[in-house]
């Protein structure tokens, strides 16, 4: 069983995940023990996709197949689900994987249903048993683990972002010839009314996004108010992290919604998470089960987030966080000065 | 203006960990004393379609569920924060549907009963399995463009639908043609009202329409699961918390700069 790693790039670039992507891709070939394949589809002339081929065949894709249209950047996802549709069997595959940002998690399991395929979504963890594959996936907000089998021939898996490893091995040289096919987009493919965006407005432009930021500074409801955010912020600045909240913090009104990070709020996987004075429900512990290492700074020795967390520290954090974001803008060099002064 | 809801009856999300369980024989968790709830995207997806109809000034909204009898008590939910109707689909002996039956149970359901419809909306995840699947198969299979992470609709022009949703960077208006299907995200926009204890009781005496899951037409392939759980099981703790400890606070933060540095993550 052949495996696809199917990269969407509408706006001509695929995003930060293609590693990631790949890294999936291969756990999966090697579990069924079928060749790995990339399928590109991207919104730009076909000439400009070769980097991107490149790339693909480096992370370990014995064959690439592109297809490219200008015409791709200005649609919707039902117009790539309708182009994957003819693409995907194509290639040959019986697998393919998508990264699971907010249009790969849109695209699966429309294409999975249009080519009749089994569909897994949030997937961390690859097991291949007897040929086949397991998706693993957290379900019930974390609290378990699935192993999920496909009762179809073919499957489209969405992988959950910053969870998997790049490949370990690169593909060396000069890229064969035949490794990379290109595709004509099927027929039809971009026709039909389709949602047209009609205005944009951007969002709070404050600090980086909390899904790609390797570090987070979390907020709950032991930070008492709107002004504990404060010393939050100067040790994320110290950490070059972001800023998050919990449910609880965004409700009492102290964060801004767009912060909150749980199930109902953002899914993130930093390297390094800092729950400052939030007890650990399990909706905010859903959104952050990817999280590398959690350190936890909380006066209550009994609160659940300590389960969850590596670090702990047992301490009101009034009198913590001006000594540590003080301390490690020392070890780090950073602005030790400036986060006194402030 | 005809707004369907997919409202699914779930496991309460709050429940605490420790009060988790597996049942090691049927590979579900144990109910215990976890309350049965509302999940709580379709409980925002209610009022997403709520303030549609009231912006629209006239319409009905009705939600649809599929689930046994206990499912009922989400649909009275729906009904007394002001959903006119309300349809369950009897799964029978059907135990538990993955994404693709229950998404064709759905929109068997809504083509059978609930059509004409302008929009079926969705949470934009369950909040058990938080696959966010199904809103977007039954698209596929009624044939309907998807709008998703909508955080309200409101009427356009000409007919039209005009979807606020949240994207990664920030928010974006989309206008769309009904009929259409639209998964809801939360926003400080859309906290789900309160029912008043009137209209909790009124929905206690108000009908819900029962659909036998076998009387409607799925495809034969699409009754059987497509993807199945072959294993349940509650993620091993791989590690320990370790407590920073020390006389002082110095001392105990100290090791925790200490501890942050050794992680190599800086």
């Amino acid at each position: 069983m052949s495996v696809v790693a199917v990269v969407l790039a509408p706006e001509g670039t695929p995003g930060s995940g293609v590693d990631e992507l790949m890294g999936c891709a291969v756990e999966a070939a090697r579990a069924t023990g079928g060749e790995l394949l990339a399928l590109v589809l991207a919104g730009t002339e076909r000439t400009a996709l070769a980097p991107t081929a490149e790339r693909l065949w480096r992370l370990g894709a014995r064959r690439v197949f592109a297809a490219a249209d200008p015409a791709l950047r200005d649609s919707d996802a039902g117009a790539l689900v309708a182009a994957l549709a003819g693409l995907v069997p194509e290639t040959g595959a019986s697998v393919a994987v998508l990264d699971g940002d907010p249009l790969g998690a849109q695209v699966g399991p429309r294409l999975a249903m249009r080519l009749g395929a089994a569909s897994v979504t949030e997937v961390v963890e690859v097991r291949g048993v007897d040929g086949q594959i397991l998706w693993v996936r957290p379900i019930y907000g974390g609290k378990a683990m699935a192993a999920v089998r496909a009762r179809r021939p073919r499957t489209v898996a969405v992988v959950r972002p910053r969870v998997f490893r790049a490949p370990a091995a690169m593909q060396e040289g000069p890229v064969p010839a035949d490794a990379v096919v290109h595709l004509s987009l099927p027929a039809g493919a971009l026709g039909g009314a389709r949602p047209r965006v009609v205005e944009r407005r951007a969002g709070s432009s404050e600090g980086q996004k909390l899904e790609d930021a390797r570090v987070i500074v979390s907020g709950g409801r032991g930070v008492g108010g709107p002004e504990g955010f404060e010393a939050l912020r100067r040790l994320a600045e110290v950490l070059g992290g972001a800023v998050g909240a919990s449910r609880a913090a965004v409700d009492a009104g102290w964060a801004p919604a767009h912060l909150q990070i749980g199930q109902t709020g953002k899914i993130v996987a930093p390297d390094l998470y800092v729950a400052v004075g939030i007890s650990g429900a399990s909706q905010h512990l859903a959104g952050v089960s990817g999280a590398r290492h959690v350190v936890a700074i909380n006066k209550d020795p009994e609160a659940p987030i300590f389960r969850a967390a590596e670090l702990g520290l047992v301490e009101d954090y009034r009198k913590v966080l001006p000594l540590l974001t003080d301390r490690l803008a020392q070890a780090l060099g950073r602005g030790g000065d400036a986060a006194r002064a402030s | 203006m005809h707004l369907v809801v997919c409202v699914k009856q779930v496991l309460d999300p709050e429940m605490s960990p420790r009060d988790f369980a597996i049942d090691p024989a049927t590979k579900r968790p144990v109910a215990g004393k976890a309350p049965l709830v509302i999940s709580t995207f379709d409980e925002i997806a209610v009022e997403v379609a709520l303030k549609l109809r009231e912006a629209a000034g006239s319409g009905t909204v009705s939600a649809l569920s599929l689930g046994p009898k206990s499912a009922d008590e989400v649909l009275r939910k729906a009904m007394a924060m002001q959903a006119d109707r309300a349809v369950r689909i009897e799964p029978g002996s059907l135990g538990e549907p993955d994404a693709v039956q229950t998404a064709s149970a759905l929109a068997a359901a809504i083509r059978e009963r609930l059509w004409p419809a302008d929009v079926v909306f969705f949470g934009r995840q369950a909040g058990d399995t938080d696959g966010g699947q199904v809103g977007l198969m039954v698209a596929e299979i009624l044939g309907l463009p998807v709008v998703t992470h909508a955080i309200g609709v409101r009427p356009g022009e000409g007919g039209k639908l005009l979807v606020e949703r949240e994207t990664r960077d920030g928010v974006e208006v989309v206008e769309v043609a009904a009929p259409v299907v639209v998964t809801v995200t939360n926003a400080p926009s859309n906290v789900p009202r309160i029912p008043k204890v009137k209209d909790v009781m009124a929905a206690h005496r108000k009908p819900i329409d029962v659909v036998e899951l076998p009387a409607l037409p799925v495809p034969e392939e699409s009754r059987q699961s497509w993807a199945e759980i072959a294993d349940l099981f509650v993620p091993a703790q791989d590690h320990r918390c370790r407590m920073m400890e020390g006389d002082s606070v110095e001392a105990r933060v100290d090791a925790l700069v200490r501890a942050i540095l050794d992680l190599k993550v800086l």
